[in-house]
């Protein structure tokens, strides 16, 4: 079974690599890195802040538009090139069909955030000349924003297993926006009555707790992340990812390809 | 061959077109335009990138400033409005307190002179980082010279030299403030202690600029008593500072601190030749 969805994983990956738009992406987000040096001499004593900033929201921007518009074609694609048929016709299962990919975009995805991040530190070096301790710490808020990716590809991949790649984007775009709001969400939920309670309560457990994987604003002014946070953040993603994964495996399971 | 040719054709004739309707149809500045006047709402609508926002936010009050300082402008609506969203997108974000507060305090045409709203920025600085002794420092500051608020300086004083990493100076400046506040050698020391504490180039230069204005401040009125000396000995007041030289009660030319040759008008006032050098100054400016 592993060599399975290693196979598949990895022949997810190379296509993803070979995908042009996706070196685009990548290409553009370093542009990005390469640029705010530039942009923080327009401004006053926040060129460091400025650079982690505008760096770690490039990483996740982009690693978010990967993993939706990626992670919806996963499926669809192989099924509107036939592609699908010949592969579910050897021994491979569907849920291993559907976990494979999953992983195959998890490593393209992580191989991009560490081609960004690699230069997100050049930039860090030729700005500041030196690495400072703090500047660790900026790999916890990496960390997390690789964590959201996985997340959103759960999500993505979930969505396209019933719904069109148009609406799979869609409905993937609301839950990522969605999830930024978890936090207001449960506000709302305890200052309701009666159904509308219930009902944000439930809304706010559903869509992923994004809030809490982006320190990006944090470790820009060197605050330490505790080491729960990063623990509860590991865990919560590995069970939503699960969730998502496990219904998408369901629904696919079910779904008539003829 | 031809594909390219219409290619750069095309874009060329675009740029020039851009540059034309630029000239034909000036763009109406909107840097007084906030588009969306709830901190709380944009910090909302952030999605997270809440950081980035704020530095982008702040990108436009230090170009929103630099463009109402350069024309001369004594009118900063947006200012404060700016920095509120800057600060309440990130809380943290200690240097917008800091260069906010002084933007807002200085009078006009050098700040918006309003030290309601420097102070509100700085105790919302305090209140979100109540460790950063840097803004009690600057609030005691605002306190002492825009609202010579003595006591509420020393107050603030005292209480940043208690918050942990805080210089030793800062208590003797909260006893400075209750025995000598008005004196000018106590404006050079807080000048001064701002000036080496720095690591940001603005503000070492702005501190620079206040410090050049103090020793204006104190030469100006020391060289018109001579001037008014030579007028007593002599019953008319000297044509050039060579008349003065040559009476004895001058030794040299005197320079303001930008190098050029204060300027000695015929009714025995002393200026500085460019006032806009030295933006602080209370004395010498021409009228």
């Amino acid at each position: 079974m592993t060599s399975r969805i290693r196979a598949i994983a990895f022949n997810t990956f190379r296509e993803a690599v070979r995908d042009r738009v996706l070196y685009n992406l990548v290409f553009f987000a370093l542009l990005l890195v390469a640029m705010s040096p530039l942009l923080g001499e327009i401004s006053i004593g926040v060129q460091r802040v400025l650079l982690i900033n505008l760096s770690l929201s490039a990483i996740s921007i982009f690693g978010i538009v990967i993993s939706i518009f990626v992670g919806i074609s996963l499926v669809s694609k192989e099924i509107e090139r036939r592609t699908l048929y010949p592969v579910l016709s050897r021994p491979v299962g569907r849920g291993e069909f559907i976990f494979g990919k999953y992983c195959g975009l998890a490593g393209t995805l992580l191989v991009n955030t560490a081609a960004m991040t690699t230069g997100f530190y050049l930039a860090l070096l030729l700005m500041t000349r030196s690495f400072s301790r703090a500047d660790a710490n900026i790999l916890i808020a990496i960390y997390f924003l690789f964590l959201q990716f996985v997340v959103i590809i759960g999500l993505a991949l979930f969505f396209s297993s019933f719904s069109s790649p148009l609406l799979s984007a869609l409905f993937a775009l609301s839950m990522f926006v969605a999830g930024t709001f978890a936090g207001d969400l449960r506000a709302f939920a305890a200052m309701g009555h009666g159904p509308e309670r219930w009902l944000a309560r439930a809304a706010s457990y559903v869509v992923p707790n994004l809030a809490s994987l982006n320190v990006i604003t944090r470790v820009s002014h060197d605050q330490l992340i505790p080491a729960s946070l990063v623990g509860y953040n590991t865990l919560y993603t590995a069970l939503y990812a699960a969730a998502t994964i496990s219904g998408a495996v369901l629904i696919f399971s079910r779904r008539d390809l003829k | 061959m031809l594909v390219v040719a219409v290619l750069v054709v095309s874009i060329t004739a675009s740029f020039i077109l851009v540059g034309r309707i630029a000239h034909a149809f000036p763009f109406s500045p909107m840097e007084d335009v906030l588009f969306m006047s709830s901190p709380e709402f944009v910090k909302r609508a952030s999605l997270g990138y809440s950081g980035l926002l704020a530095d982008i936010y702040w990108m436009r009050v230090v170009q929103y400033f630099g463009r109402q300082h350069q024309r001369d402008s004594t009118e900063y609506k947006a200012l404060a409005p700016l920095l509120d969203i800057t600060t309440t997108l990130d809380p943290n974000l200690v240097v917008a307190y800091e260069w906010g507060s002084t933007f807002l305090d200085q009078p006009p045409p050098s700040g918006a002179g309003d030290d309601a709203a420097a102070i509100a920025l700085i105790r919302k600085g305090i209140r979100n980082n109540p460790d950063e002794w840097h803004l009690y420092f600057t609030l005691g500051f605002i306190q002492y010279l825009g609202q010579h608020d003595y006591l509420g300086a020393a107050k603030t004083f005292e209480e940043g030299s208690r918050v942990p990493g805080a210089r030793p100076w800062l208590k003797l400046m909260a006893a400075k403030m209750l025995t000598e506040a008005g004196s000018l050698e106590t404006a050079r020391y807080m000048w001064q202690n701002i000036y080496n504490e720095s690591t940001d180039k603005g503000l070492k230069r702005n501190a620079e600029l206040h410090l050049a204005s103090l020793v204006v401040d104190q030469e100006i009125p020391q060289l018109e008593s001579v001037v008014s000396e030579f007028a007593g000995r002599t019953g008319h007041h000297p044509s050039s500072w060579r008349e003065l030289i040559a009476s004895g009660l001058l030794h040299s030319i005197p320079h303001d601190p930008t190098g050029a040759v204060y300027v000695l008008r015929n009714d025995g006032h002393v200026v500085v030749a460019d006032w806009k050098k030295l933006p602080f100054i209370q004395k010498g400016k021409p009228e």
